[in-house]
């Protein structure tokens, strides 16, 4: 099998004002050698959120996540045991990841030093890193104020991969940076997935981009998932209705004036979220039963995944046509 | 008549390293219920241009050339002139919605505020307002929208908010400085829609300034492209998306994630954008761009028509012969 | 590890990094007015503290002059009560006030780190509990307590020191506590212990860089606090005895002898110089640490 990751019933949890939010209300996932996974979705639906209980910087409240056969566990005082130190994440803030005071070299071998490698060598193996993600060597010894964001954030990939990292979660990793840093960064994240077999899962609220690089992708809705699928399949025929809302929102630069669809209301405040399917309130398809009960996660026919009452498992996927809600203006 | 003329305008601004022009040269014009998109990168001098037509620049700013406003020369108006202008006759919005509503303040307060001071209203005259302006920008519950505090609302419904306020006065020209970029893209849509209904009802103009290609797309009329403070290329919307001419233009819109779906490689205009007071002579994309000839870097650079209201400013005007296809 | 076409392909359109201005370093800061004229006078000072021997005229202890002689060819800054030399007994002075009062704030900065250390690093009860004592400390005003301190050890330098430094460290533990409650929470600690660093090492390889600075540059600024402090001790009777030659106990005498002004002058402008050249250093340390102005100095 060439599954890395595997999320099961995940629920991660937060303290609001003595009561309990379920920012991540039971997730399933699954992210194979070498694959990029799109992790979409809009502010407060949770996927920053899922991406830290993945890697342990949340714990779980409920279900499991397994890396490579072990189950991961939340981050102690003491060493990350070194099965995990092969799960890493790349952080959205090329300017808070890395240490203003420590010199980059020193960064970068953190990993190898932590576990066991002599300094020289590190050293020698932080060159050859620094060189994959295109920097030159004399970066070792200079400090991240002398970088740009792009720069950086390559530094911070460096450092991930001189931990041998077999799984990547990136955060938003290229929403901070210019447009062209954009570019070059997600580039190198694309090839070194593909040299390295790395897994990684690309959390983004940026949809173009999670199109044009990802394999399979994941559509996150206050803290569940709504749907999986491959990229071909969520943008050509999306089964659950906020996919098909959310790509419809999405301008297009080609000079024809056609207005984004609009999707009215607001997302619910996730300490009280709907009854039934969380997205019922909004949803210009919902039908009685969507206020009672909640969709299960189910699988089509074409292999993907979906919570939706109009979609039934192991059939092929019913084409959506939007009624809108309100009439255009 | 057109509503705004803006010509030759050059914003001069103070830096550490002496003065620096942020915006050199620029015309351009604006009618009655018109949008205009200005785009560019950061650093093109985009919000500097909108700042200066209501006389917003930072402390040190100056500004020269002409801004002809319903007629009237507005560039060099005394503070009261243009405080009588901004919020009655020029409204402005602004990308973070956070920041741009007074956090302490109620709605009804920041809405009723200006429309008491411009048109002297009574506090039940104006409330009566407020609460229609809410109804247009389709905030739920005006009644009770009007006691809340801003932290109360979504980022979507305090853009909202931004807007009623900027239209409290019946202003004739609405500037919105990336009032999207801060919002997700389905709250995005809704507000789009929300600006094309009140140009379509009340004959507004609406200057947009993003660097977003695809909201210029659907809300604009035409489109100027700004780039180190100068045009590069202007037209209607329509006609520059579709047949764009200038290498910078085309490099912007052939970096676009969804602009062809060859393989998962992003492409991207080499170098940066030079800094402030550090711009290339002539026309200052030339280190960048591969059409580069040598009298690109000699001024001036003069405009050349490409068709009907749609020009560019680049000498080498490398693809006048064969319409360009787009994928 | 052999590299792709695609990959070169990609490393080629990476650019060379940015060769931002400087390297890090902060020679030119230290070329201010503010750093050089206080780094110069603490390098006064500390020069006629080791050399006082040599660069002092008389023997400080020796009484074989006229009592009281204004400051003149013989005497510069004249004869005090007991008829020795003060400008000698300035000099010596140097040998008490500086090296007690680097030795009081480093024992305070380093009682003051641990607390705040311990109390960062651990949080929850033992934070809660350390910072209450830490508040307690806090609370008592300064010189009342030295005073008290002193009066039950009775008056020695050393006591005086002991005194000060218990109301002394509080501070320190409030600003490491804060560093360290304010660097726990950036991405780059939770990336090295996802790199498998240990609370412990986080603390010390990641964390100390950015305690460090700050803490020096409290501890540069406190230097005339502690010398203010000791000499105020001195100068109420609680700190350094007779005969020491101690700033505080001379300003003392010349407020008892007002109309000789010279016998409380010139220890006081002792103290002032050296107090306001520490603060001078301090505070371009503190510029020099913050990258921002750091930058708008140099350039």
């Amino acid at each position: 099998m060439n599954e890395i990751l595997s999320v099961d019933d995940l629920v991660v949890e937060y303290n609001r004002n003595g009561s309990k939010v379920r920012a991540v209300a039971g997730v399933d996932l699954r992210l194979e050698k070498g694959e990029i996974l799109g992790l979409v979705g809009e502010s407060g639906c949770g996927k920053s959120t899922l991406g830290k209980a993945i890697v342990g910087i949340l714990g779980a409240a409920e279900g499991e996540i397994i890396f490579d056969g072990l189950p991961v566990k939340k981050l102690t005082r003491g060493k990350r045991p070194e099965h995990f130190r092969n799960l890493q994440m790349v952080f959205q803030d090329p300017y808070g990841s890395l240490n203003p005071r420590r010199k980059i070299g020193a960064q970068v071998i953190d990993g190898l030093v932590i576990g066991g490698m002599h300094r020289s060598k590190a050293l020698a193996r932080a060159q050859e890193l620094l060189g994959m993600v295109g920097l030159p060597a004399d970066a070792l010894g200079r400090f991240p104020h002398q970088f740009s964001g792009g720069q950086r954030q390559r530094i911070a990939i460096a450092r991930a991969l001189a931990a041998s990292a077999n799984v990547l979660i990136a955060d938003e990793p290229i929403s901070a940076l210019d447009t062209s840093s954009q570019a070059q960064v997600s580039n190198l994240l694309v090839n070194l997935v593909h040299e390295l077999s790395v897994g990684m899962v690309f959390i983004s609220h940026d949809l173009s981009i999670v199109r044009r690089i990802s394999d399979r992708v994941a559509v996150m809705y206050l803290g569940k998932i709504v749907e999986t699928g491959t990229v071909e399949q969520i943008w050509e025929s999306p089964a659950h209705p906020y996919t098909k809302a959310l790509i419809a929102a999405i301008p297009h630069a080609d000079g024809r004036s056609t207005m984004p669809t609009d999707l009215p209301g607001d997302v619910p405040n996730p300490m009280s979220p709907p009854n039934g399917c969380r997205f019922h309130p909004r949803c210009p398809l919902a039908m009685p039963d969507c206020a009672v009960i909640e969709p299960e996660f189910v699988t089509l026919a074409d292999n993907r995944q979906v919570a939706c009452h109009l979609q039934k498992a192991g059939q092929e996927p019913v084409s959506l046509e939007l009624i809108p809600r309100v009439p255009a203006p | 008549m057109t509503l705004l003329n803006v010509s030759d305008l050059t914003v001069t601004l103070a830096t550490s390293t002496g003065d620096a022009d942020a915006v050199r040269n620029l015309s351009f014009s604006l009618d009655h219920g018109e949008i205009l998109g200005i785009a560019g990168e950061s650093g093109s001098g985009k919000t500097m241009t909108a700042l200066s037509i209501l006389g917003l620049l930072p402390y040190k700013g100056k500004a020269s050339g002409s801004i002809n406003f319903e007629g009237r020369e507005v560039l060099g108006s005394s503070k009261k002139e243009f405080q009588h202008m901004r919020g009655k006759e020029i409204s402005m919005i602004f990308q973070d919605p956070m920041t741009s509503l007074h956090p302490m303040l109620t709605v009804q307060t920041q809405l009723t505020e200006h429309m008491r001071y411009h048109n002297k209203m009574s506090k039940s005259a104006a409330r009566e307002s407020a609460l229609k302006l809410l109804d247009t920008v389709k905030i739920p519950d005006p009644a009770s929208a009007l006691r809340a505090h801003p932290s109360q609302f979504s980022g979507g419904m305090r853009q909202r908010i931004a807007i009623a306020m900027a239209l409290a006065c019946e202003p004739k020209l609405l500037i919105a400085d990336e009032p999207t970029t801060a919002l997700d893209v389905t709250v995005q849509a809704g507000i789009l829609r929300l600006l094309h209904q009140i140009r379509d009802e009340r004959n507004l103009s609406i200057m947009i300034i993003t660097h977003d290609l695809g909201v210029l797309s659907s809300l604009t009329d035409k489109i100027l492209i700004m780039y180190a403070g100068s045009e590069v290329e202007s037209g209607p919307t329509r006609e520059l998306l579709s047949n764009p001419r200038h290498p910078y233009s085309q490099g912007l819109i052939a970096a676009l994630p969804g602009a062809s779906r060859e393989g998962k490689f992003l492409t991207s205009i080499h170098g940066m954008p030079p800094e402030l007071g550090n711009f290339p002579s002539g026309c200052a994309f030339h280190p960048r761009c591969g059409f580069a000839e040598d009298r690109c870097s000699v001024p001036p650079i003069d405009a050349t028509v490409v068709s009907e209201g749609h020009r560019i400013y680049c000498p080498v005007n490398p693809f006048s012969h064969d319409r360009v296809e787009q994928s | 590890m052999i590299l792709s076409p695609n990959t070169r392909k990609t490393l080629k359109a990476l650019e060379t990094p940015t060769e931002k201005k400087g390297k890090g370093s902060t020679n030119s800061i230290w070329r201010q007015p503010l750093a050089i004229v206080g780094l110069t006078i603490v390098g006064v000072w500390v020069f006629v503290a080791v050399f006082a021997p040599w660069v002092a005229p008389y023997d400080p202890y020796s009484q074989e002059f006229d009592k009281f002689i204004p400051p003149s060819a013989e005497h510069w800054m004249g004869t005090d009560e007991l008829n020795r030399d003060i400008l000698s007994r300035v000099i010596y002075g140097a040998r008490i006030s500086l090296p007690y009062s680097i030795l009081l704030v480093v024992l305070s900065a380093i009682i003051g780190t641990i607390v705040g250390g311990v109390s960062g690093f651990f949080g929850g009860r033992v934070d809660a509990t350390l910072m209450r004592i830490t508040d307690m400390f806090f609370a008592f005003p300064g010189i009342i307590l030295a005073m008290a301190v002193a009066a039950a050890l009775g008056p020695e330098i050393r006591n005086a020191v002991i005194a000060i430094t218990i109301v002394a460290w509080p501070v320190y533990a409030r600003l490491v506590r804060g560093l360290i409650l304010n660097s726990k929470s950036s991405d780059y600690v939770t990336a090295s212990s996802l790199l498998g660093s240990s609370s412990l090492r986080t603390l010390f390889v990641d964390l100390r860089p950015n305690i460090s600075g700050p803490v020096f540059v409290l501890m540069a600024l406190e230097v005339g606090t502690a010398l203010l402090l000791l000499s105020g001790l001195s100068f109420l009777g609680l700190g350094a005895t007779p005969p020491s030659a101690e700033w505080g106990a001379m300003v003392s005498m010349g407020a008892v002898n007002f109309d000789r002004w010279w016998v409380g002058l010139f220890p006081g402008l002792a103290i002032l110089t050296a107090v306001l050249a520490f603060n001078f250093i301090g505070d371009t340390l503190r510029d020099a640490l913050d990258p921002r102005t750091a930058k708008a100095l140099r350039d």
